[in-house]
């Protein structure tokens, strides 16, 4: 699995560093930043948790 | 003279805690219902967690924006005025304009910026408990503690002088009150309105280190329109400023305050889930988020107007409909979580939609998450035999408020 972020749609809610802050991170203007593009085991059970709650559809796995 | 209060739309209808049982038969029937909003106009009600989520999550076929084609009664103010009023407010704008105000902000509320503020929330928690222990039991907790905490953070973080609070305290409250009769209420707006002006020409003048100052260095403009800002300049202009700062006043006051006091009643009213909450480190993130979905203070986020022949639950709307998404019965649905109506802070997960979902998610979710995983445990600490001093069904909920909370909760230690 590959997670992939659209900076551009990004709005900087922060649910998915608040959901697991090994995968994912936010620059200084709060725009999301993928830290582990192909997480796995536990990593990958949150990073899909993360997709599916980011309210701006910013997230989404590449398989 | 008074007026009665307006019937409440279904929306706004709940018993205690507890959304009505007729939005839960809009629910667990046709799923979509024509109802009449807030403001007297015919609306499509969605009361599924999933429509509800699809809902929030299109702001194409959804607009914010289009809400303005629609006048409210009774409002005196002129295209001008109404226009001046509207800038900055992101919550009646559109992506991309929506895009440009929010990311203004969005430095302001990352995850790294809230741990930075913690200290800071823990002591201004701390001294607001002292000073409760010091006055003695009994008290009002609404405004000795759940008003104050949130309003003194909002006030440091924008940069708005904590001692006008008794002036801005009372506006924000009534501002969204639909018991009070709208002139009125417009009549706050503009108060409102004046008073935020006159806080951004000092910052302005010379920008401090809050939020205000900080908008002012990074992105102030001389001269600028909001006409040309709209086209998707880098500089925010004075009405803008104005604008955002008032909407993060009025939203710092009117949601964890009410949080914290309609929190603290249900967790009373639950004395094994306060005792986890106040002896359990680590039970606090699930129970915040439970009490989120449970309570879902916010009955229905900004109307949506359909920019598009739609489709929800195989109700066909057509364009320039009105669409209220109901937050409580969304979160109470049984096909998003089991056993809906039980109040269970050891199962919160952040999936719940109580600050909404898409583009306009709550701003200041980061912050709230923040003050609540602080107070609530802080203050069963602080008192752990806090008891309510009234009777349940003496105790004030806020019926006729857009945001669901408690008028006073008086309590004894």
């Amino acid at each position: 699995m590959k997670i992939v972020a659209d900076r551009d749609v990004c709005i900087g809610a922060g649910l998915c560093v608040g959901t697991s802050d090994t995968v994912f991170d936010q620059d200084d203007d709060g725009i999301v930043v993928v830290l582990v593009e192909d997480p796995e085991g536990a990593d990958a059970d949150l990073a899909r948790e993360a997709v599916s709650l980011c309210p701006s559809s910013a997230l989404r796995i590449v398989d | 003279m008074t007026q009665a209060p307006p019937e409440l739309p279904l929306h706004m209808r709940r018993d205690h805690f507890d959304p009505v049982a007729e939005l839960a038969e809009v629910r667990e029937s046709e799923g979509v219902r024509r109802v009449t909003s807030t403001f007297g106009m015919p609306a499509w009600l969605v009361a599924r967690h999933d429509d509800v989520r699809d809902v929030l999550a299109d702001a194409t076929r959804f607009s914010n924006a289009s809400q303005l084609a629609f006048s409210l009664p009774d409002d005196p103010r002129s295209a001008e005025e109404k226009r001046k009023a509207l800038a900055g407010q992101m919550l009646a704008t559109d992506p991309p304009d929506h895009t440009r105000l929010r990311r203004f902000l969005t430095p302001e509320f990352t995850v790294r910026r809230m741990r930075r503020l913690e200290p800071r929330i823990v002591e201004i928690v701390d001294q607001h408990l002292d000073a409760m222990e010091a006055a003695g039991s009994p008290a009002d907790l609404v405004p000795s503690f759940a008003l104050p905490i949130p309003s003194l953070v909002i006030c440091e973080l924008l940069g708005v002088p904590y001692a006008d609070r008794d002036e801005f305290q009372h506006r924000t409250a009534r501002q969204l009150d639909l018991s009070i009769p709208m002139p009125e209420r417009i009549a706050l707006q503009r108060e409102g309105r004046a008073y935020m002006e006159k806080l951004v020409a000092g910052a302005k003048a010379d920008p401090g280190e809050d939020m205000l100052g900080m908008l002012v260095r990074e992105h102030g403009a001389d001269g600028l329109s909001t006409a040309e800002a709209q086209d998707g300049a880098a500089e925010i202009t004075d009405d803008e400023l104005a604008g955002l700062a008032s909407l993060l006043l009025v939203a710092g006051h009117e949601t964890t305050s009410n949080m914290l006091g309609l929190g603290t009643l249900a967790l009373l009213r639950h004395p094994d889930q306060l005792a986890l909450v106040r002896d359990d480190p680590d039970a606090i993130v699930p129970a915040v988020e439970e009490l989120m979905r449970w309570l879902s203070i916010v009955h229905t986020g900004v109307a949506r107007t359909t920019t598009q022949d739609v489709e929800i639950a195989g109700q066909h709307i057509p364009k320039g409909e009105l669409v209220l998404c109901a937050l409580p019965s969304a979160n109470r649905d049984p096909s998003f979580i089991d056993d809906p109506d039980t109040l269970d802070v050891r199962r919160g997960s952040m999936g719940h939609i109580a600050f909404g979902h898409g583009v306009h998610h709550c701003l200041g979710a980061p912050l709230a998450r923040m003050e609540m995983r602080i107070a609530f445990p802080a203050l069963l600490k602080r008192f752990p035999d806090l008891a309510s001093a009234l009777p349940f069904d003496e105790i004030p909920f806020r019926a006729y408020h857009f945001i669901y909370g408690l008028h006073s909760l008086p309590v004894t230690w």
